[in-house]
Protein backbone atom coordinates (compact mmCIF):
# COMPACT_ATOMS: atom_id res chain seq x y z
CA UNK A 1 0.00 0.00 0.00
CA UNK A 2 1.38 3.33 -0.96
CA UNK A 3 -0.04 6.74 -0.38
CA UNK A 4 -0.29 8.23 -3.83
CA UNK A 5 3.18 9.15 -4.95
CA UNK A 6 3.50 12.38 -6.89
CA UNK A 7 3.55 11.61 -10.58
CA UNK A 8 6.22 13.63 -12.32
CA UNK A 9 4.92 16.18 -14.74
CA UNK A 10 6.71 16.94 -17.95
CA UNK A 11 5.67 18.65 -21.14
CA UNK A 12 5.41 15.22 -22.75
CA UNK A 13 3.05 13.61 -20.25
CA UNK A 14 0.66 15.58 -18.06
CA UNK A 15 -0.83 13.36 -15.36
CA UNK A 16 -4.57 13.52 -14.73
CA UNK A 17 -5.76 15.92 -12.02
CA UNK A 18 -6.58 14.50 -8.60
CA UNK A 19 -9.32 16.94 -7.67
CA UNK A 20 -11.66 19.60 -8.95
CA UNK A 21 -12.54 22.57 -6.75
CA UNK A 22 -15.92 23.98 -7.72
CA UNK A 23 -16.59 27.50 -6.52
CA UNK A 24 -20.31 27.35 -7.20
CA UNK A 25 -20.94 30.91 -6.08
CA UNK A 26 -19.20 33.83 -4.45
CA UNK A 27 -22.34 34.65 -2.46
CA UNK A 28 -21.94 34.02 1.28
CA UNK A 29 -23.71 35.11 4.47
CA UNK A 30 -20.32 35.47 6.21
CA UNK A 31 -17.87 38.33 5.74
CA UNK A 32 -14.59 36.75 6.90
CA UNK A 33 -11.70 39.16 6.38
CA UNK A 34 -9.46 36.34 5.10
CA UNK A 35 -11.89 34.97 2.50
CA UNK A 36 -10.06 33.12 -0.28
CA UNK A 37 -12.35 34.61 -2.93
CA UNK A 38 -10.86 37.33 -5.12
CA UNK A 39 -11.39 40.99 -4.24
CA UNK A 40 -13.47 41.32 -7.40
CA UNK A 41 -16.16 38.65 -7.01
CA UNK A 42 -18.60 37.14 -9.47
CA UNK A 43 -22.21 38.21 -9.01
CA UNK A 44 -25.22 35.89 -8.91
CA UNK A 45 -26.10 36.73 -12.52
CA UNK A 46 -22.62 35.61 -13.65
CA UNK A 47 -22.96 32.13 -12.12
CA UNK A 48 -23.15 29.10 -14.40
CA UNK A 49 -26.41 27.19 -14.53
CA UNK A 50 -27.02 23.65 -13.30
CA UNK A 51 -26.63 22.00 -16.71
CA UNK A 52 -23.25 23.61 -17.32
CA UNK A 53 -21.95 22.58 -13.89
CA UNK A 54 -23.15 19.02 -14.56
CA UNK A 55 -21.21 18.96 -17.82
CA UNK A 56 -18.12 20.25 -15.99
CA UNK A 57 -18.46 17.48 -13.39
CA UNK A 58 -18.80 14.82 -16.09
CA UNK A 59 -15.72 16.13 -17.89
CA UNK A 60 -13.71 16.32 -14.66
CA UNK A 61 -14.48 12.68 -13.82
CA UNK A 62 -13.58 11.58 -17.34
CA UNK A 63 -10.30 13.49 -17.09
CA UNK A 64 -9.42 11.50 -13.96
CA UNK A 65 -10.40 13.76 -11.07
CA UNK A 66 -11.11 11.57 -8.02
CA UNK A 67 -12.31 14.15 -5.54
CA UNK A 68 -14.93 16.82 -6.09
CA UNK A 69 -14.88 19.75 -3.68
CA UNK A 70 -18.00 21.92 -3.56
CA UNK A 71 -17.00 25.33 -2.34
CA UNK A 72 -17.82 29.01 -2.70
CA UNK A 73 -18.61 31.55 -1.31
CA UNK A 74 -21.16 29.46 0.43
CA UNK A 75 -22.10 26.53 -1.87
CA UNK A 76 -25.33 26.00 0.07
CA UNK A 77 -26.51 29.36 -1.27
CA UNK A 78 -27.19 27.46 -4.54
CA UNK A 79 -30.56 25.72 -4.75
CA UNK A 80 -29.12 22.99 -6.98
CA UNK A 81 -26.35 21.82 -4.63
CA UNK A 82 -27.91 18.41 -3.88
CA UNK A 83 -28.47 17.83 -7.58
CA UNK A 84 -24.83 18.61 -8.37
CA UNK A 85 -23.59 16.42 -5.49
CA UNK A 86 -25.72 13.55 -6.74
CA UNK A 87 -24.34 13.94 -10.24
CA UNK A 88 -20.74 14.02 -8.95
CA UNK A 89 -21.41 10.94 -6.81
CA UNK A 90 -22.82 9.06 -9.80
CA UNK A 91 -19.77 10.03 -11.83
CA UNK A 92 -17.61 8.41 -9.14
CA UNK A 93 -16.17 11.52 -7.52
CA UNK A 94 -15.55 11.52 -3.78
CA UNK A 95 -17.74 14.43 -2.77
CA UNK A 96 -16.70 17.06 -0.24
CA UNK A 97 -18.76 20.05 0.88
CA UNK A 98 -16.68 23.00 2.10
CA UNK A 99 -19.15 25.16 3.96
CA UNK A 100 -19.73 27.76 6.64
CA UNK A 101 -22.69 25.49 7.57
CA UNK A 102 -24.89 28.35 8.77
CA UNK A 103 -27.51 27.37 6.14
CA UNK A 104 -27.49 23.65 6.99
CA UNK A 105 -30.61 22.19 8.57
CA UNK A 106 -32.00 18.68 9.10
CA UNK A 107 -33.86 18.58 5.78
CA UNK A 108 -30.90 19.78 3.70
CA UNK A 109 -28.57 17.38 5.50
CA UNK A 110 -30.91 14.52 4.65
CA UNK A 111 -31.08 15.57 0.98
CA UNK A 112 -27.30 15.88 0.69
CA UNK A 113 -26.67 12.53 2.41
CA UNK A 114 -29.22 10.89 0.10
CA UNK A 115 -27.47 12.50 -2.87
CA UNK A 116 -24.28 10.66 -1.88
CA UNK A 117 -22.30 13.35 -0.09
CA UNK A 118 -19.24 11.80 1.58
CA UNK A 119 -17.55 14.52 3.60
CA UNK A 120 -18.39 17.90 5.10
CA UNK A 121 -15.79 20.45 6.05
CA UNK A 122 -17.08 23.18 8.37
CA UNK A 123 -15.10 26.34 8.95
CA UNK A 124 -14.88 27.69 12.50
CA UNK A 125 -13.72 31.25 13.15
CA UNK A 126 -13.05 30.72 16.86
CA UNK A 127 -13.80 28.36 19.74
CA UNK A 128 -16.64 30.47 21.17
CA UNK A 129 -19.24 32.91 19.87
CA UNK A 130 -17.50 36.14 20.88
CA UNK A 131 -14.48 36.01 18.62
CA UNK A 132 -16.06 33.60 16.10
CA UNK A 133 -19.05 35.79 15.28
CA UNK A 134 -16.85 38.90 15.25
CA UNK A 135 -14.51 37.38 12.63
CA UNK A 136 -17.37 35.94 10.57
CA UNK A 137 -19.20 39.27 10.69
CA UNK A 138 -22.43 37.38 11.40
CA UNK A 139 -24.31 37.09 14.66
CA UNK A 140 -25.13 33.56 15.90
CA UNK A 141 -22.92 32.00 13.23
CA UNK A 142 -20.96 29.97 15.78
CA UNK A 143 -23.93 28.28 17.46
CA UNK A 144 -25.37 27.43 14.04
CA UNK A 145 -22.08 25.78 13.06
CA UNK A 146 -22.06 23.68 16.23
CA UNK A 147 -25.61 22.52 15.52
CA UNK A 148 -24.70 21.76 11.89
CA UNK A 149 -21.69 19.68 12.98
CA UNK A 150 -24.07 17.49 15.00
CA UNK A 151 -26.29 17.00 11.93
CA UNK A 152 -23.29 15.89 9.87
CA UNK A 153 -22.18 13.43 12.53
CA UNK A 154 -25.70 12.07 12.99
CA UNK A 155 -25.98 11.54 9.22
CA UNK A 156 -22.85 9.36 9.40
CA UNK A 157 -20.77 11.53 7.08
CA UNK A 158 -17.10 12.34 7.59
CA UNK A 159 -16.62 15.67 9.35
CA UNK A 160 -13.61 17.96 9.21
CA UNK A 161 -13.35 21.06 11.36
CA UNK A 162 -11.56 23.76 9.45
CA UNK A 163 -9.97 25.96 12.11
CA UNK A 164 -8.74 29.13 10.47
CA UNK A 165 -6.11 30.64 12.76
CA UNK A 166 -4.52 34.08 13.02
CA UNK A 167 -3.20 36.57 15.54
CA UNK A 168 -6.63 37.38 16.96
CA UNK A 169 -7.79 33.82 17.68
CA UNK A 170 -4.62 31.73 18.14
CA UNK A 171 -5.03 31.80 21.93
CA UNK A 172 -8.12 29.63 21.35
CA UNK A 173 -6.26 26.84 19.53
CA UNK A 174 -6.43 24.33 22.45
CA UNK A 175 -10.18 25.00 22.71
CA UNK A 176 -10.55 24.56 18.93
CA UNK A 177 -8.99 21.10 19.21
CA UNK A 178 -11.40 20.26 22.05
CA UNK A 179 -14.29 21.57 19.93
CA UNK A 180 -13.35 19.23 17.08
CA UNK A 181 -13.20 16.20 19.38
CA UNK A 182 -16.51 17.10 21.04
CA UNK A 183 -18.16 17.64 17.63
CA UNK A 184 -17.15 14.10 16.63
CA UNK A 185 -14.91 15.26 13.78
CA UNK A 186 -12.41 12.77 12.37
CA UNK A 187 -10.16 15.54 11.09
CA UNK A 188 -9.21 19.07 11.90
CA UNK A 189 -7.32 21.38 9.60
CA UNK A 190 -5.43 23.83 11.75
CA UNK A 191 -4.95 26.29 8.95
CA UNK A 192 -3.06 29.46 9.56
CA UNK A 193 -4.42 32.13 7.23
CA UNK A 194 -2.58 32.28 3.91
CA UNK A 195 -2.02 35.82 2.67
CA UNK A 196 -3.80 36.25 -0.65
CA UNK A 197 -6.85 38.25 -1.71
CA UNK A 198 -8.83 39.47 1.30
CA UNK A 199 -6.29 38.04 3.73
CA UNK A 200 -3.49 39.99 2.07
CA UNK A 201 -5.60 43.14 2.42
CA UNK A 202 -6.05 42.31 6.13
CA UNK A 203 -2.56 40.94 6.76
CA UNK A 204 -1.63 43.54 9.38
CA UNK A 205 -4.69 42.58 11.45
CA UNK A 206 -4.19 38.83 11.08
CA UNK A 207 -0.55 37.81 10.89
CA UNK A 208 0.67 36.08 14.07
CA UNK A 209 3.84 36.89 15.95
CA UNK A 210 6.71 34.45 15.74
CA UNK A 211 6.05 33.53 19.36
CA UNK A 212 2.39 32.75 18.63
CA UNK A 213 3.36 30.58 15.67
CA UNK A 214 5.90 28.60 17.69
CA UNK A 215 3.38 28.08 20.48
CA UNK A 216 0.74 26.90 17.98
CA UNK A 217 3.20 24.44 16.48
CA UNK A 218 4.03 23.11 19.95
CA UNK A 219 0.31 22.69 20.75
CA UNK A 220 -0.30 20.83 17.48
CA UNK A 221 2.68 18.50 18.04
CA UNK A 222 1.44 17.67 21.53
CA UNK A 223 -2.16 17.16 20.34
CA UNK A 224 -1.08 14.85 17.53
CA UNK A 225 0.41 12.48 20.09
CA UNK A 226 -2.44 12.80 22.57
CA UNK A 227 -5.22 12.40 19.98
CA UNK A 228 -3.72 9.69 17.74
CA UNK A 229 -6.51 7.49 16.44
CA UNK A 230 -9.13 10.01 17.64
CA UNK A 231 -8.50 13.10 15.54
CA UNK A 232 -6.28 13.53 12.49
CA UNK A 233 -4.63 16.93 12.50
CA UNK A 234 -3.52 18.67 9.32
CA UNK A 235 -1.37 21.70 10.00
CA UNK A 236 -0.82 24.59 7.60
CA UNK A 237 1.69 27.25 8.66
CA UNK A 238 2.01 30.85 7.50
CA UNK A 239 5.13 30.83 5.37
CA UNK A 240 6.23 34.38 6.15
CA UNK A 241 8.33 32.87 8.96
CA UNK A 242 9.51 29.89 6.91
CA UNK A 243 12.93 29.35 5.34
CA UNK A 244 11.70 27.16 2.48
CA UNK A 245 8.49 27.59 0.45
CA UNK A 246 5.38 25.48 0.83
CA UNK A 247 4.50 23.07 -1.97
CA UNK A 248 1.68 25.35 -3.06
CA UNK A 249 -1.19 23.32 -4.59
CA UNK A 250 1.39 20.44 -4.72
CA UNK A 251 2.76 22.22 -7.79
CA UNK A 252 1.14 24.55 -10.31
CA UNK A 253 -1.34 22.65 -12.53
CA UNK A 254 -0.08 19.33 -11.24
CA UNK A 255 -2.91 17.85 -9.17
CA UNK A 256 -5.68 20.42 -8.78
CA UNK A 257 -7.75 22.92 -10.60
CA UNK A 258 -10.39 25.41 -9.59
CA UNK A 259 -13.51 26.44 -11.51
CA UNK A 260 -14.92 29.88 -10.64
CA UNK A 261 -18.66 30.64 -10.42
CA UNK A 262 -18.59 32.09 -13.92
CA UNK A 263 -16.60 29.17 -15.40
CA UNK A 264 -12.98 30.25 -15.49
CA UNK A 265 -10.55 27.41 -14.88
CA UNK A 266 -7.63 28.29 -12.60
CA UNK A 267 -4.61 26.36 -11.30
CA UNK A 268 -5.42 27.78 -7.84
CA UNK A 269 -8.10 30.03 -6.41
CA UNK A 270 -5.78 33.05 -6.25
CA UNK A 271 -4.27 32.67 -9.73
CA UNK A 272 -6.28 35.53 -11.21
CA UNK A 273 -4.05 37.95 -9.27
CA UNK A 274 -1.41 37.15 -11.89
CA UNK A 275 -2.68 39.72 -14.33
CA UNK A 276 -0.72 38.75 -17.43
CA UNK A 277 -2.10 35.19 -17.56
CA UNK A 278 -5.22 34.49 -19.59
CA UNK A 279 -7.53 31.87 -18.09
CA UNK A 280 -9.79 29.77 -20.26
CA UNK A 281 -13.45 29.18 -19.52
CA UNK A 282 -15.43 25.95 -19.56
CA UNK A 283 -17.93 27.89 -21.65
CA UNK A 284 -15.42 27.96 -24.53
CA UNK A 285 -13.30 24.82 -24.14
CA UNK A 286 -13.42 21.34 -22.66
CA UNK A 287 -11.73 20.73 -19.31
CA UNK A 288 -9.36 18.26 -20.96
CA UNK A 289 -8.24 20.87 -23.48
CA UNK A 290 -7.72 23.41 -20.70
CA UNK A 291 -5.91 21.00 -18.34
CA UNK A 292 -3.52 19.83 -21.03
CA UNK A 293 -3.00 22.85 -23.23
CA UNK A 294 -4.06 26.07 -21.58
CA UNK A 295 -1.35 28.72 -21.65
CA UNK A 296 -1.99 29.60 -18.01
CA UNK A 297 -1.69 25.98 -16.86
CA UNK A 298 1.52 25.41 -18.75
CA UNK A 299 3.10 28.73 -17.68
CA UNK A 300 4.47 27.36 -14.38
CA UNK A 301 3.87 23.63 -14.73
CA UNK A 302 6.72 21.25 -13.86
CA UNK A 303 10.23 22.69 -13.47
CA UNK A 304 11.16 24.11 -16.91
CA UNK A 305 9.98 27.65 -16.06
CA UNK A 306 12.10 27.93 -12.93
CA UNK A 307 14.69 30.69 -12.48
CA UNK A 308 17.97 30.23 -10.62
CA UNK A 309 18.40 29.16 -7.82
CA UNK A 310 15.19 27.06 -8.07
CA UNK A 311 16.24 25.25 -11.23
CA UNK A 312 18.33 22.26 -10.26
CA UNK A 313 17.61 22.80 -6.55
CA UNK A 314 17.26 19.49 -4.74
CA UNK A 315 13.86 20.67 -3.55
CA UNK A 316 12.60 21.62 -7.04
CA UNK A 317 10.30 18.58 -7.18
CA UNK A 318 9.43 18.77 -3.48
CA UNK A 319 8.07 22.31 -3.27
CA UNK A 320 7.70 22.88 -7.04
CA UNK A 321 9.00 26.41 -6.60
CA UNK A 322 6.45 27.37 -3.95
CA UNK A 323 3.78 29.91 -4.74
CA UNK A 324 3.56 32.03 -7.90
CA UNK A 325 0.95 34.39 -6.45
CA UNK A 326 3.21 35.13 -3.49
CA UNK A 327 6.19 35.69 -5.79
CA UNK A 328 4.11 38.31 -7.59
CA UNK A 329 2.65 39.86 -4.45
CA UNK A 330 5.97 40.24 -2.61
CA UNK A 331 8.75 40.05 -5.23
CA UNK A 332 6.75 41.73 -7.98
CA UNK A 333 7.27 38.89 -10.49
CA UNK A 334 5.18 35.73 -10.70
CA UNK A 335 8.17 33.92 -12.23
CA UNK A 336 10.57 34.80 -9.41
CA UNK A 337 11.74 32.60 -6.56
CA UNK A 338 9.07 32.43 -3.85
CA UNK A 339 10.25 34.96 -1.22
CA UNK A 340 9.41 32.41 1.48
CA UNK A 341 12.70 30.80 0.40
CA UNK A 342 15.77 32.13 2.22
CA UNK A 343 17.57 32.08 -1.16
CA UNK A 344 15.25 34.79 -2.50
CA UNK A 345 16.64 38.36 -2.40
CA UNK A 346 13.20 39.42 -1.08
CA UNK A 347 13.15 36.92 1.79
CA UNK A 348 14.27 39.28 4.56
CA UNK A 349 11.80 41.94 3.50
CA UNK A 350 8.94 39.44 3.69
CA UNK A 351 10.05 38.26 7.12
CA UNK A 352 10.26 41.85 8.32
CA UNK A 353 6.72 42.55 7.07
CA UNK A 354 5.51 39.76 9.33
CA UNK A 355 7.56 40.85 12.32
CA UNK A 356 6.52 44.50 12.05
CA UNK A 357 2.85 44.01 11.22
CA UNK A 358 2.32 41.35 13.89
CA UNK A 359 3.78 43.70 16.51
CA UNK A 360 2.18 46.96 15.43
CA UNK A 361 -0.70 46.14 13.07
CA UNK A 362 -4.21 47.46 13.75
CA UNK A 363 -6.81 44.90 14.88
CA UNK A 364 -9.45 46.40 12.59
CA UNK A 365 -10.77 44.24 9.73
CA UNK A 366 -11.79 45.16 6.21
CA UNK A 367 -14.67 42.70 5.90
CA UNK A 368 -15.25 40.87 2.66
CA UNK A 369 -18.04 42.29 0.54
CA UNK A 370 -19.23 42.22 -3.03
CA UNK A 371 -18.77 45.78 -4.21
CA UNK B 1 -9.54 -0.67 17.52
CA UNK B 2 -7.49 -3.72 16.55
CA UNK B 3 -8.88 -6.26 14.12
CA UNK B 4 -8.42 -9.97 14.80
CA UNK B 5 -9.32 -13.12 12.89
CA UNK B 6 -12.91 -13.00 14.11
CA UNK B 7 -13.51 -9.29 13.34
CA UNK B 8 -15.92 -8.42 10.53
CA UNK B 9 -14.41 -5.48 8.63
CA UNK B 10 -16.40 -3.02 6.56
CA UNK B 11 -15.83 0.24 4.74
CA UNK B 12 -17.22 3.20 6.70
CA UNK B 13 -19.91 5.28 4.99
CA UNK B 14 -17.38 7.97 4.09
CA UNK B 15 -14.79 5.71 2.44
CA UNK B 16 -15.13 4.71 -1.21
CA UNK B 17 -13.34 1.90 -3.02
CA UNK B 18 -13.57 1.69 -6.78
CA UNK B 19 -11.76 1.11 -10.05
CA UNK B 20 -10.42 4.24 -11.76
CA UNK B 21 -10.43 3.95 -15.52
CA UNK B 22 -8.24 7.04 -16.07
CA UNK B 23 -5.33 5.47 -14.15
CA UNK B 24 -6.23 1.84 -14.75
CA UNK B 25 -6.06 0.95 -11.06
CA UNK B 26 -8.21 0.71 -7.94
CA UNK B 27 -8.47 3.68 -5.62
CA UNK B 28 -9.52 4.04 -2.00
CA UNK B 29 -10.97 7.48 -1.35
CA UNK B 30 -11.40 9.30 1.96
CA UNK B 31 -11.38 12.96 3.06
CA UNK B 32 -8.40 14.66 1.36
CA UNK B 33 -6.83 11.26 0.80
CA UNK B 34 -6.36 8.97 -2.18
CA UNK B 35 -4.70 5.58 -1.72
CA UNK B 36 -3.84 3.25 -4.59
CA UNK B 37 -3.83 -0.23 -3.08
CA UNK B 38 -1.50 -2.88 -4.50
CA UNK B 39 -2.77 -6.15 -5.98
CA UNK B 40 -2.94 -8.01 -2.66
CA UNK B 41 -4.70 -5.13 -0.94
CA UNK B 42 -7.22 -4.95 -3.79
CA UNK B 43 -8.00 -8.66 -3.41
CA UNK B 44 -8.56 -8.21 0.32
CA UNK B 45 -10.68 -5.06 -0.09
CA UNK B 46 -12.84 -6.74 -2.72
CA UNK B 47 -13.66 -9.42 -0.14
CA UNK B 48 -14.60 -6.83 2.51
CA UNK B 49 -18.40 -6.86 2.33
CA UNK B 50 -19.49 -6.23 5.91
CA UNK B 51 -20.41 -9.90 6.46
CA UNK B 52 -17.17 -11.86 5.94
CA UNK B 53 -14.79 -12.12 8.91
CA UNK B 54 -11.06 -11.54 8.53
CA UNK B 55 -10.62 -15.31 8.91
CA UNK B 56 -13.25 -15.92 6.23
CA UNK B 57 -11.47 -13.53 3.87
CA UNK B 58 -8.19 -15.36 4.52
CA UNK B 59 -9.90 -18.71 3.75
CA UNK B 60 -11.22 -17.34 0.48
CA UNK B 61 -7.93 -15.84 -0.68
CA UNK B 62 -5.81 -18.79 0.48
CA UNK B 63 -7.99 -21.08 -1.63
CA UNK B 64 -8.07 -18.76 -4.63
CA UNK B 65 -4.30 -18.19 -4.76
CA UNK B 66 -3.33 -21.63 -3.39
CA UNK B 67 -1.29 -19.87 -0.70
CA UNK B 68 -0.62 -20.89 2.93
CA UNK B 69 -3.53 -19.66 5.05
CA UNK B 70 -1.33 -18.45 7.93
CA UNK B 71 0.61 -16.10 5.67
CA UNK B 72 -2.56 -14.81 3.99
CA UNK B 73 -4.22 -14.22 7.35
CA UNK B 74 -1.19 -12.29 8.59
CA UNK B 75 -1.29 -10.12 5.45
CA UNK B 76 -5.01 -9.47 5.89
CA UNK B 77 -4.67 -8.49 9.55
CA UNK B 78 -1.73 -6.21 8.90
CA UNK B 79 -3.30 -4.43 5.95
CA UNK B 80 -6.75 -4.01 7.51
CA UNK B 81 -5.29 -2.72 10.77
CA UNK B 82 -3.17 -0.26 8.86
CA UNK B 83 -6.33 1.09 7.19
CA UNK B 84 -8.29 0.99 10.46
CA UNK B 85 -5.66 3.25 12.05
CA UNK B 86 -6.38 5.78 9.29
CA UNK B 87 -10.12 5.46 9.89
CA UNK B 88 -10.63 3.78 6.51
CA UNK B 89 -11.84 0.42 7.85
CA UNK B 90 -14.39 -0.13 10.59
CA UNK B 91 -15.36 -3.36 12.34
Amino acid sequence: MNDLAPASVTRAAVAPPMAIMMELTHRCPLKCPYCSNPLAMDRARDEMDTATWMRVITEAAALGALQGHFSGGEPMARDDLAQLVQHAHREGLYTNLITSAVLLDQQKMHMLAEAGLDHVQISFQGAESGIADHVAGLRNAHVKKLAAARLVRDAGLALTVNAVMHRQNLHQLPAMLDLAVEAGAQRIEVAHVQYYGWALKNRAALIPTRGQLDEATRIVDEARKRLEGVLNIDYVVPDYYASRPKSCMSGWARRFFNVTPSGKVLPCHAAETIGHLRFDSVKDKSLAEIWLNSEAFNAYRGTDWMPAPCKGCERAEIDWGGCRCQALAIAGDAGATDPACSLSPHHDRMLNLAVEESAAGSEAFVYRMIS
Amino acid sequence: MTLTESSVPRLPRHVRFRFDAARNCHVLLAPELVIMPDEIAVAILEAVDGTASVGGIADLLAARYEAPRDAVLADCIEMLNDLAKKGMIAA
